[in-house]
């Protein structure tokens, strides 16, 4: 493509020239417009189809998740101790939090629908042959990226499903045969999981693998245009014959009508059925039934289906022969044919696999419904969502009020400790060293302080202050021996 | 000239394969397509911008409940009293999704300051020198701060340093008969009320 730039434009006089010429010097440095051409004038063999929209559709539901994503970290965070309400906060106090937090929650499957149908149209397409095997392999990689995105996300809200699901979600890696409890704990940060196994998920889902997703996108496309688009069934993959239409406009147009579906839908989704938030997750509950989502479903299905004996055949040899099959397909499927009908070997295995999965995914829901305990169950457990998602928001107390609520409403039941209690409030001490004991700006915190005095050094300190208790005009007490006793006892006590 | 407008909206797009020939109905093809794609690129972002400026915005105007308004009872009630009444207020602080609670004494006292509503006034019980809280000392019928010695008489005015003022009243208002007042924190070691915000 040549864009010949007119080299005097000195003559120009006119006054729709000095927008030219400010153009003219924006694009002799940037090339922006010369990169824009070069992006809209990709050939496309055999001119636009509706059936090419999907490799944009999932690129702008990347961009998507990539921009709810950041506005949900506005809020979020990711500790055990405060995942749940921030996403609670998200949920039911600000302003389009729920919508945005729907977006991406239903972004993430509409992601994984696009994937599938994205895949199917190249496989049926044969749009992988004639020197495209690197194409199809980066293909497969951000594939496995975005389930890995699916997995690690879902953890986030930490409420009983997300919980419960990513327990036994990495309970199957350590199903593998001698990796697999390494692996786990790996995942995990330990044998449990805790604030750490979400600090580890947090980390991957928000930095480790979009960054990954970004480099393999760029690849991805690159490869694809390095290779050029493939055309319609009837064309010959490497020598494209027929005319060809650039991608600008109607095919920019199919792209963009169906990213305008994908946002109607989603918002239309997200607005009239909000994603619902769960009960904050509780390890100790042992009647919990983790369910996965619906595209872990057959996955769940296929491990649950065949227990007992043939684990290396049931974790390894099948799940690694149909990946095998599936990243090596353009290395092993050399022939250019690419009408369906000529390939039903190809095609009859596809298929295969594929039904076989929704045949999985399908019985794991019959199942479920069929089964009257695990019916009940279910239905219990989405009773307590609906209830949790129509309390109102209750704010977390800061760990400050928490501490003078718990010392108010419980009694210490040594003696010393409570007789200690009473001295310190009587005496107002939490005025300057603040409700149990935490410290304020005015005075520091006195949490634990007997381990650094013995009982007689403590006793002390109200005769002869130190020097910083007398700067800080901490007033004088007389206490008794047994006084001093018991607010040292009662200061010990607090954690 | 020709070549600069032409530059500028996308139209060199021609291949010697290009499927359209008639290069006029390609020039009012492209404009209209030009067209739908501004417009709908233009709708979408709008529609998608809105809840991304509604979310940022939002604790920019939501109404937070750091100062309230603490119900202390009857107005009636403490229209006869004849010496202060301690009471607990809890302020509830709220701060994005936690909330701190912290409980603070107040006295119902006589007085006619700026602040007091039928010569009834609420005091905070913080000693205005450096922060004790101040109990009423019924036998002398003053307020004595236990820390440093400062004393003030019944309505809160100084009698005796080293406080340089005297105990400071809260807002009040009665609604529905009921007594309020708002608790506020002022800063210590000023002759003067000033408060912190």
């Amino acid at each position: 493509m040549s864009t010949q730039l007119p080299s005097d434009n000195g003559r120009q006089t006119a006054s729709g020239t000095k927008r030219a010429s400010l153009f003219h010097w924006f694009e002799q440095r940037t090339g922006l417009n010369k990169l824009l051409h070069e992006a809209l004038d990709e050939p496309i063999p055999g001119g636009a189809r509706f059936a090419y929209i999907f490799g944009s559709g999932l690129l702008f539901i990347f961009l998507s998740q990539f921009i709810t994503g950041i506005f949900l970290a506005l809020y979020y965070v990711p500790s055990a101790d405060h995942a749940h309400v921030t996403v609670a906060y998200i949920t039911k106090v600000v302003a389009a939090g729920a919508f945005l937090r729907s977006l991406h929650v239903y972004g993430a499957s509409a992601m994984v629908i696009i994937v599938l149908l994205h895949l199917s149209q190249t496989f049926l397409f044969g749009s992988y042959k004639g020197k495209r095997e690197l194409l199809w392999v980066s293909g497969t990689v951000l594939f496995v990226l975005v389930m890995g995105m699916a997995f690690t996300g879902y953890l986030l809200p930490w409420d009983q499903k997300a919980y419960f699901a990513t327990a036994v979600g990495t309970n199957v890696a350590s199903e593998v045969p001698i990796v697999g409890t390494f692996a786990k704990q790996l995942m995990r940060g330990g044998n449990q999981i805790g604030t750490l196994t979400l600090s580890r998920f947090f980390v991957m889902h928000v930095f480790y693998i979009p960054a990954l997703i970004f480099l393999f996108v760029a690849v991805h496309i690159y490869l694809f245009r390095k290779a050029g688009a493939a055309g319609p069934i009837s064309e010959n993959p490497i020598h494209p014959q027929q005319r060809t239409e650039s991608f600008y406009p109607r095919q920019l147009v199919m792209d963009l009508a169906f990213a305008l579906l994908l946002v109607v839908a989603l918002g239309f989704a997200a607005y009239f059925i909000p994603a619902t938030l769960g009960p904050l997750a509780n390890p100790a509950d042992t009647h919990f039934l983790p369910r996965p989502e619906w595209y872990y479903r057959p996955l769940f299905e296929w491990l649950k289906i065949w227990q007992g004996r043939g684990e290396f055949l049931r974790i390894v040899v099948v799940p690694g022969v149909i990946v095998a099959l599936f990243v090596g397909l353009p290395f092993y499927d050399r022939r250019l044919e690419r009408r369906p009908w000529r390939r039903p070997l190809a095609v009859g295995i596809f298929s295969l696999v594929f039904l076989a999965l929704i045949t999985l995914g399908a019985y794991s829901y019959y199942q479920d419904s069929h089964d009257k305990d695990v019916a009940q169950q279910l239905a219990q457990q989405r009773q307590a969502e609906m209830e949790y998602m129509k309390a109102p928001f209750k704010p977390q107390m800061a760990s400050g009020s928490r501490l003078a609520a718990a010392g108010a409403a419980t009694s210490a039941t040594d003696p010393a400790v409570a007789e200690g209690k009473k001295i310190f409030e009587s005496h107002q001490c939490n005025i300057c060293h603040g409700d149990g004991a935490v410290g304020t700006a005015i005075a520091p915190k006195l949490i634990g302080i007997g381990s650094q005095f013995s009982e007689d050094q403590f006793h002390d300190l109200f005769i002869h202050p130190l020097p910083k208790m007398e700067a800080g005009h901490m007033p004088h007490f007389t206490f008794s021996a047994d006084e001093t006793k018991a607010i040292r006892a009662y200061l010990d006590s607090l954690q | 000239m020709e070549d600069n407008s032409k530059q500028g909206n996308l139209e060199p797009l021609q291949h010697d394969s290009d499927a359209f020939d008639d290069k006029r109905v390609l020039e009012g093809r492209r404009s209209f397509f030009l067209w739908l794609i501004a417009v709908g690129a233009a709708a979408m972002t709008t529609l998608l911008s809105a809840p991304l400026v509604r979310y940022v915005f939002y604790p920019v105007f939501a109404k937070t409940t750091s100062v309230s308004w603490s119900n202390l009872g009857k107005k009636s009630k403490f229209l006869s009293i004849t010496t202060p009444v301690k009471q607990v207020v809890e302020i509830k602080q709220i701060d994005g999704w936690r909330e701190e609670i912290s409980r603070k004494p107040v006295y119902i006292t006589k007085g006619n300051s700026k602040e007091s509503l039928d010569g009834v006034q609420v005091l905070s019980a913080v000693c205005p020198h450096l922060g004790c809280e101040v109990p009423w000392n019924e036998a002398e019928g003053k307020f004595m701060c236990p820390c440093h010695g400062s004393v003030f008489s019944p309505d809160g005015s100084l009698e005796l340093g080293p406080a340089e003022r005297g105990m400071d009243t809260l807002p009040l208002k009665a609604e529905n008969d009921d007594l309020m007042a708002r608790y506020e924190y002022f800063q210590a070691l000023l002759s003067y009320k000033k408060q912190v915000e």
